[in-house]
């Protein structure tokens, strides 16, 4: 087994800790940590299955670099976001109605 | 000379242009820049299409450099298509927004710089023939479009804007797990290279790609039952903002499915997978009408109407999956018949929506009295909308309609017929139940305003532009045709 | 949520990452081998850096539109902030304030050091506007720079250069024949007028997420 199939199969690993604490945990910035593992899990298995073979691939290592800013993007609106809701509600988690709960209030 | 006046590029550079200006200008500035701008840009729009019908698909490769090495701009029918309604929606929505942050002061600040990013966003998005440029192109349109449901501000509104942003980066990251996948097993992202090596024989890994792109792509077109993000930040925005979300953003995520299924995933789909995408719009439609119905707000009511019309978009996937070349045909031109027909309806609705908001001060279906009096044309572009959205002859909608009960028919999936027809019912009594409380007189205590004549024109000119879409299709159709997608 | 909620998505997320590790295991070769072609057009590119030259030259569209995303980011933090509950900040100590004077200068020089050495190196753009920004943040958390309520006109088009010069290049080569082709002589220069303009601009913009959500002063 390639170092760079080593790195993949952690991304694996991480992506699924990631899902699962995005969608399970209920405190926003712990939300968002789970979105960023899942974003470096993804990063892990691109660049790790570009080179797989052990040669160097820039073409994912730059794919990665415009991922990660994108990801610090969405991570900074998603704070303020999160910081937001703290001011407005005190509370720094999303209300616990399921979809639709809200269909026949006013 | 010729290559500076190529519309492909301007069609993406123009609104990262003048969205950046409107920041540099300041708060609130930039309207008339960006209104001047996008009718420009639909100018650049016919362009592409004459070029199109006269000359066939058209690639632009960035840099010069070609794929793989570099990233395609791919111009075909569906393209084109998809770019003619952005603008045809956006230039009317900005008229709009211009009268409407007048009146409504709340959120005009950044409203043009996340437009103009927003445009840009879903342009590129059309053009692209990359996986991964497809991918920033997501990106860079969930985030406009969550700081968008976020720029009024309030608790509710900032709510939504988080669910949204969070499901909308879960739907990105399953697209970027997947491009990951397809990279691996290809050492590729271009579409062009990909097709002819993605088979039936592809290793578990595309088909792995497929599903979490396929399920990424779900979840941010809001198809049942991963619509709980939808209602609350299309029905929380301001009137503007959700017209543009329900009118386009989904759309470009749905445009991805259709791409994807039809050309470099065709090999990979199954009639059982199709079956599903089906059924779940059919659930979309009877679950999404049923709520529209019971809602007392107006803009929840319109925002779960798209929930519903988002499940004919997905009508088409049975239909045209495994059967004969005329009935995919006929099914494919459907769902993109369908794609526009509600883009237009959708932003006419909730253009007229947020008038009659504006005019009644508040957002209570009873409390409508007197709008059908006031604003008549706000309620007639409002009824207009309701006829398209019905299926109703001569709209639009009602060609979409038609176009998919015949591919419905051929293929003999009559149940399909019958899940259009109680659609179309429950959106009758949904519009009705709008039209009736209007039409009642002004209730005492409640007072209803006059509101810019800009707001009502546009929304008609929407309106009227779903209707006129069922009469002269035809040249829509003859586009979609250019470059084999359908 | 209901435990068997949780232990569903528990399952979910784990199938998952054993479908993912199945597949990984079963890979064909690549059909494509872009290693390769970048190797034989990096002599084109204007740059001698592998992954500078995909990320300005062969991929530079992704770039432009992630500059875009960067930027939007911000505009969508400045539409949130509002000026909060005037909190009285804790001075702060005056070591940090002497190292922070100190360093900043130190940080800005090793920005542009970042940004010249990317064209053979790694470095570049976005590595010399974190150092940017970083020192911005240590400004700030020195108290020796404001926070900002509302970006003034100047600062504005600070923030806004970095994809106005490159939106600006990009179609100034359509001659050329397509976007962002640049003119094989011109590709060095080009390139570098476009990180000096994104390294200021990303600086500012990733200070700006920092610096627009803290508390404002009264």
């Amino acid at each position: 087994m390639s170092v760079g199939l080593l790195y993949a199969l952690a991304g694996a690993a991480l992506v699924a800790i990631g899902l699962a604490g995005l969608l399970l945990l209920p405190q926003l910035l712990r939300k968002i940590l789970a979105f960023n593992i899942l974003g470096s899990g993804a990063f892990l298995i691109l660049v790790g299955l570009g080179q797989r073979d052990g040669g160097i691939d820039p073409v994912p290592q730059a794919m990665v670099l415009t991922g990660i800013v994108v990801a610090i993007a969405a991570t900074a609106l998603a704070l303020a976001l999160a910081r937001q809701l703290l001011d407005l509600s005190g509370r720094m988690r999303l209300p616990e109605d399921g979809p639709d709960a809200g269909a026949a209030d006013d | 000379m010729t290559d500076f006046l190529d519309p492909l590029p301007w069609l993406i550079m123009l609104p990262l242009a003048w969205g950046t200006l409107a920041f540099v200008l300041g708060p609130g500035r930039g309207g008339r820049l960006a209104i001047a701008a996008i009718a420009l840009q639909g100018l650049l729009v016919l362009q592409l299409a004459g070029q199109l019908l006269a000359g066939g698909a058209r690639v632009h490769a960035v840099g010069g450099w070609g794929a793989p090495l570099g990233i395609d701009l791919l111009a075909d029918g569906l393209a084109a298509v998809m770019l003619l309604l952005a603008q045809a929606v956006a230039l009317p929505l900005a008229i709009y927004a211009r009268g409407y942050f007048a009146a409504q002061p709340k959120g005009r600040e950044l409203f043009w710089p996340m437009t103009g990013y927003l445009l840009a966003a879903l342009n590129a998005l059309f053009l692209s023939a990359d996986l991964f440029n497809i991918y920033v192109t997501l990106e860079l349109l969930g985030l406009a479009a969550v700081g968008l449901v976020a720029i009024a501000g309030g608790q509710a509104p900032v709510t939504a804007a988080l669910r949204y942003l969070l499901a909308t980066l879960l739907g990105s990251g399953a697209w970027l797990l997947g491009v990951a996948l397809i990279y691996g097993s290809y050492g590729s992202v271009s579409l062009a290279i990909l097709a002819p090596l993605v088979g039936a024989d592809a290793p578990l890994a595309a088909t792995l790609a497929a599903a979490l792109m396929l399920a990424g792509l779900l979840l941010k077109t809001a198809l049942f039952p991963f619509h709980f993000w939808l209602p609350p930040a299309h029905g929380g925005a301001p009137a503007p903002v959700s017209a543009l979300l329900s009118a386009l953003v989904i759309k470009a995520t749905f445009y991805l499915v259709l791409r994807l299924w039809l050309e470099l995933f065709a090999p990979l789909t199954t009639v059982a997978a199709a079956q599903l995408l089906g059924i779940l719009g059919a659930a979309a439609i009877l679950w999404g009408s049923a709520l529209a119905l019971a809602q007392t707000r107006l803009k929840m009511l319109v925002a779960y109407s798209t929930v519903a019309q988002v499940g004919y978009l997905f009508l088409l996937f049975p239909l045209a999956t495994l059967v004969p070349p005329d009935a995919a045909e006929s099914a494919v031109q459907g769902g993109v018949m369908q794609a526009v027909a509600h883009g237009l309806a959708k932003a006419a609705m909730f253009a007229a929506a947020g008038s009659m908001i504006v005019a009644t001060g508040r957002d209570d279906i009873g409390r409508l009295g007197g709008v059908g009096a006031h604003l008549p044309l706000t309620l007639f572009s409002f009824g207009l909308a309701g006829v398209t959205l019905m299926g109703l002859p001569p709209s639009g909608g009602f060609s979409a309609k038609w176009l998919l009960l015949r591919a419905a028919l051929e293929t003999g999936q009559w149940w399909w017929v019958a899940v259009m027809i109680a659609g179309g019912l429950l959106t009758a009594a949904y519009v009705f139940k709008v039209l009736r409380r209007a039409f009642l007189p002004v209730a005492s205590g409640d007072r209803v305003t006059r509101v810019p004549r800009t707001l009502e024109f546009s929304a008609f000119a929407l309106a009227l532009a779903a209707i006129l879409l069922g009469l002269f299709g035809a040249p829509l159709l003859a586009l979609l045709a250019v470059g084999g997608a359908a | 949520m209901s435990r068997a909620v949780a232990a569903l998505v528990v399952l979910l997320a784990a199938g998952l990452a054993a479908a993912l590790g199945l597949a990984m295991l079963d890979l064909p070769e690549p059909a494509v081998r872009l290693p390769a072609r970048v190797a034989a057009k990096l002599g084109d590119s204007g740059v001698d850096h592998p992954v500078t030259a995909v990320l300005l030259n062969f991929r530079a569209y992704d770039t432009l539109l992630e500059v875009a995303v960067l930027l939007l980011a911000l505009v969508g933090v400045l539409a949130l902030a509002r000026p909060h509950a005037a909190r009285a900040a804790a001075p702060a100590h005056p070591l940090l304030q002497t190292l922070a004077r100190l360093v900043a200068p130190l940080m800005v020089l090793v920005a542009g050091y970042l940004l010249w050495i990317g064209a053979h190196a790694p470095g570049g753009a976005f590595q010399a506007g974190a150092v940017l920004a970083a020192a911005g943040v240590l400004l700030r958390l020195a108290g020796l720079l404001p926070a900002w309520a509302q970006p003034g006109l100047l600062l504005r088009g600070g923030l806004a250069l970095g994809l106005l010069v490159f939106v600006a290049v990009a179609v100034a080569v359509l001659g050329q024949g397509s976007l962002l082709q640049y003119p094989p002589a011109a590709a060095g220069g080009l390139i570098l007028l476009i990180e000096a303009g994104l390294t200021l601009s990303i600086g500012l913009t990733l200070a700006g997420l920092y610096l627009a959500g803290t508390e404002v002063e009264p």
